[in-house]
């Protein structure tokens, strides 16, 4: 428990204290009066106002359409199904100006349906909300998904037969065990829509600003760091409600599960409706998913013989110190750093929480955990440049600080995936072990590792995605040349002319396929790993 | 938690952090030298050229980007007590009065200074900064377009407010994007403090588009670019900058022997870069050296291919391709820094309300 409140306090709660004192102390006083200048502005009530309404639409969109596919990962099965599970997850690793310009090219106008149907969604409030079950359809497929697997369906089966009918036996034994993870999967999606910044900004035009949009523009553009606090405070506030709500309804609702082999779970599809539901959702993975990466992928082949992939290996000494393909190699380091981060962070602070035993104080860390995905990158990139500016910790030229910053995102994941399966592990096993004599790293090793490896794979692998497709935060640390893929594909958008816009979609495409790789040998590795209970 | 997990864990992750090592080229030192240079992303060098400062001054060059325009400005400002490098480049005209009044330089007079063409010259009482590049935000037009509608391109501001440019025009939230900004500019230093808001809502009954930034304006919107006709572009009109025809030209597939975009010589604005020596730079002496070293004729004449800029000093070399393809603009127009600072946010706002609600 130390550790990741240690990590915490210094990477996270210091730097942004640090920015937000910055911006509301003047003369060593608070300027508390401040706060109710900006709330009252009109500009700033329509900001808030849209980001709200626009993250509930989001969320409730994703749901509707990503807990059929989660049902469908969990139970059945079916030809290419671990490809296609890590081919959902790939747009969640997108860095949004990619993922971006892929729906203008699908929805704007000139794109495919504008030349199928006439139909054009660019600037329209529908472009953002696609784009967020886009990203954000892989947070529920996982969360969700990885839990449903796992739940034993002979509880179903004999609710059935004592008479229940089937949408009864479904609501009253697998809803209220999936509750936590649906609560959680939903909570995330509406945390990053949220808190989405590059989605609003690339389709929604200037005329729709988020509040982060809002809290970059005052620090970046304006500078008016003012504002820009209250601003961080409000989000604050929000995020901060939004966790608390979240983890009494979780509290609520938990109980001891039976876990068991999601091997032993899933089904080839029978019967009209389960082969229906299959198909919809394959049609929708297609459409959704698949379609906009698709047009990103034919852009990047336009040239003929690969000819932006060649041009990715030289170094023009201009743009680039080194050779834009480099940064593939530059990406995967820090991933790697990163997501160990993570895992360690969000893996001890999910044992800690999981304990029965877990005092108010230590769940009420549960909430400060997550504040880090409702925080703008550009408050915590600020803040580390004042805050860790001195030694010991003078870290602002150090290659650590990127993989930090990415783990800071990935740590909630990791606790968010690990949490629901942790609380859900019998405690009776653990104390028999313990009765006979188990000490207590025997008892985790023994007892809690096999139950809970699969999440913390698919934890790490949540982690290593976040932190290749990671932009906001990597991009307010200054670096020497090393950029990762997203800064290498927004560097390489900024410049005019053919070959540049190839070679961002080239490169684009080489993160899918990194990313893609790397979540495909997760899902080896997990099943190699089953036989063992 | 268990403390012997804790250590098993810790190690495991020294193990990974270690093999992790080779991502970074570690931290600078604030030795005597090295040179720490902080500028925005798009700063660019031949590496020939910074091989060639190194060997004759024995100094090593450390670069660090933070950024774009604006961001990197403001976080010196923010680090300027303790600052991450020796020398910033980077800050343009429309930020050079927040620089200077928040104290983010010290004075020094580059070697060269007197061969900087006169009408980039600033701040000449204290040589706070030094002017290297300068270059125009300006419409640029799609030449097949008004070819094929027979129709002349617009060469000036009060032009693209005319109903036969009507729908035509992309530019960029003057919020977010530095041309979109300098475009705002341009119109203010056109038609006034009190005019030019008259003048946008003539733009806007003509049908103006405005999106957040300059890639979208010119790869999404803009029909001259090759991208943007992919992406099935119908604006034959962008605001961008006056080297964008060149790099159209350098950039192709296949070379074409004219560019397919022109520039609306009327509506520039002029940008100009500087760069200058950080109030508390750990290595004063290294970094006069390489503020020395950005006026040499040398560097100014390598800098416009790799930045897409032009150079300040008296009889560096333009490009050919430059001088083909995109010539600079005639009589831009300008804005002194003082006036752009004590206007800009205001104006912004204002723009923001009149064009975009």
């Amino acid at each position: 428990m130390a550790l990741p409140v240690a990590f915490f306090a210094v990477f996270f709660a210091w730097p942004v204290a640090a920015i937000v004192a910055r911006g509301l102390k003047a003369d060593g006083a608070w300027q508390f009066g401040r706060l109710a200048d900006v709330l009252t502005q009109p500009d700033i009530r329509h900001v808030l106002w849209f980001t709200t309404w626009q993250a509930l639409a989001s969320t409730a969109l994703t749901l509707l359409l990503a807990l059929p596919a989660a049902y469908a990962f969990a139970r059945l099965d079916f030809p290419g199904k671990h490809l296609l599970r890590a081919v959902v997850t790939v747009p969640f690793v997108l860095p949004t100006v990619v993922a971006g310009s892929a729906f203008l090219a699908l929805a704007g106008h000139g794109g495919l349906l504008d030349q199928l149907w006439g139909v054009r969604l660019d600037t329209t409030v529908w472009a953002i909300l696609l784009a967020h079950v886009f990203f954000n359809y892989a947070v529920v497929v996982r969360t969700v998904g990885g839990l449903w697997s796992q739940l034993d369906p002979r509880q179903e089966e004999a609710a059935r037969m004592l008479g229940a009918s089937a949408l009864r036996a479904w609501r009253k034994v697998t809803l209220p065990a999936l509750g936590p993870a649906v609560a959680a999967g939903a909570l995330m999606v509406f945390l990053f829509t949220f808190t989405s910044f590059g989605v609003v900004q690339i389709l929604g035009g200037p005329t729709f600003s988020t509040l982060e949009v809002e809290i970059y523009r005052q620090t970046s553009e304006v500078f008016d760091l003012s504002t820009a606090a209250v601003l961080t405070l409000v989000q604050f506030v929000a995020v901060g409600a939004i966790l608390a709500v979240h983890a009494w309804t979780v509290r609520r609702r938990e109980t001891a599960l039976r876990l068991v082999d999601p091997k032993t779970t899933a089904r080839r599809p029978r019967g009209a409706g389960q082969w229906a539901l299959l198909t919809g959702v394959l049609v929708t993975i297609a459409l959704l998913l698949v379609l906009p990466l698709a047009v990103l992928v034919r852009r990047s082949l336009d040239a003929p013989g690969f000819g932006y992939y060649r041009a990715l290996t030289n170094a023009d000494g201009g743009t680039f110190l080194v050779a834009p393909v480099h940064a593939v190699w530059t990406s995967v380091q820090y991933a790697v750093a990163a997501t160990a981060i993570a895992v360690v962070i969000g893996g001890l602070a999910a044992a800690a929480l999981a304990r029965r035993d877990a005092g108010r104080l230590v769940r009420g860390f549960d909430a400060l955990l997550m504040l880090p995905l409702g925080v703008s990158a550009v408050t915590v990139g600020f803040g580390f440049l004042i805050a860790l500016d001195k030694p010991p910790l003078d870290l602002r030229q150090s290659w650590i600080l990127v993989p930090l910053a990415q783990a800071l995102v990935g740590a909630p994941f990791v606790v968010r995936t690990m949490l629901p399966v942790l609380r859900a592990v019998d405690a009776r096993l653990r104390e028999a072990a313990a009765v006979l004599g188990a000490s207590p790293w025997r008892v985790w090793r023994e007892v809690d590792l096999p139950l809970v490896r699969r999440a913390l794979l698919v934890a790490a692998g949540f982690a290593f995605a976040v932190s290749l497709g990671e932009f906001g935060a990597t991009v307010f640390i200054a670096r020497p040349d090393n950029p990762t893929l997203p800064v290498a594909v927004a560097r390489l958008l900024s410049r005019p002319g053919d070959l540049n816009y190839g070679q961002a979609m080239a490169l684009s495409t080489i993160l899918m396929v990194v990313c893609a790789a790397a979540l495909l040998i997760l899902e080896r590795l997990r099943t190699d790993r089953t036989g063992e209970f | 938690m268990q403390n012997k997990t804790f250590v098993a864990v810790a190690v495991g992750l020294g193990l990974i952090g270690l093999s992790a090592c080779g991502a970074g080229g570690g931290t600078s030192s604030a030795d005597s030298k090295t040179v720490t240079l902080v500028s925005h992303d798009s700063w660019a060098v031949s590496k020939n050229v910074l091989q060639d400062f190194e060997n004759k001054t024995g100094y090593k060059v450390h670069v660090l980007k933070d950024g774009d325009a604006g961001q990197a400005v403001n976080k010196a400002i923010l680090t300027k007590d303790n600052p991450q490098g020796d020398v910033f480049f980077g800050v343009d005209n429309t930020l050079l009065s927040r620089a200077l009044d928040n104290g983010l330089f010290q004075p020094y007079q580059a070697k060269g200074s007197d061969l900087v063409l006169p009408e980039y010259r600033v701040d000449q009482a204290k040589h706070r900064v030094t002017p290297i590049d300068t270059g125009d935000i300006c419409v640029n037009y799609d030449k097949a377009y008004f070819a094929q509608h027979k129709l002349t391109p617009p060469q000036s501001f009060a032009d693209l407010a005319e109903p036969a440019y009507k729908n035509l025009l992309v530019t960029e939230n003057a919020a977010t994007s530095s041309p979109g900004l300098g475009f705002l500019l341009g119109s203010a230093a056109r038609f006034g403090d009190n005019g030019w808001q008259d003048y946008w809502k003539k733009l806007k009954a003509n049908g103006v588009k405005v999106v957040d930034g300059w890639e979208q304006a010119y790869y999404q919107e803009f029909s001259g670019s090759s991208e943007g006709k992919k992406a099935g572009g119908d604006r034959p009109l962008v605001v961008s900058y006056a080297s964008s025809p060149p790099a159209e030209v350098i950039y192709a597939k296949k070379r074409p022997s004219t560019a397919p975009t022109g520039v609306a010589h009327g509506t520039c604005f002029q940008q100009t870069e500087y760069a200058g020596l950080l109030s508390n730079a750990k290595n004063t002496k290294g970094g006069k050296a390489f503020l020395d070293f950005l006026l040499t004729k040398e560097f100014q004449d390598d800098m416009p291919l790799n930045m897409y800029v032009y150079p300040v000093r008296e009889g560096a070399q333009v490009p050919p391709e430059f001088m083909k393809y995109g010539p600079e603009a005639k009589n831009p127009e300008t804005m002194a820094p003082g006036k752009i600072a004590a206007n800009r946010d205001q104006w912004v706002k204002s723009w923001t309300s009149l064009v975009l609600k």
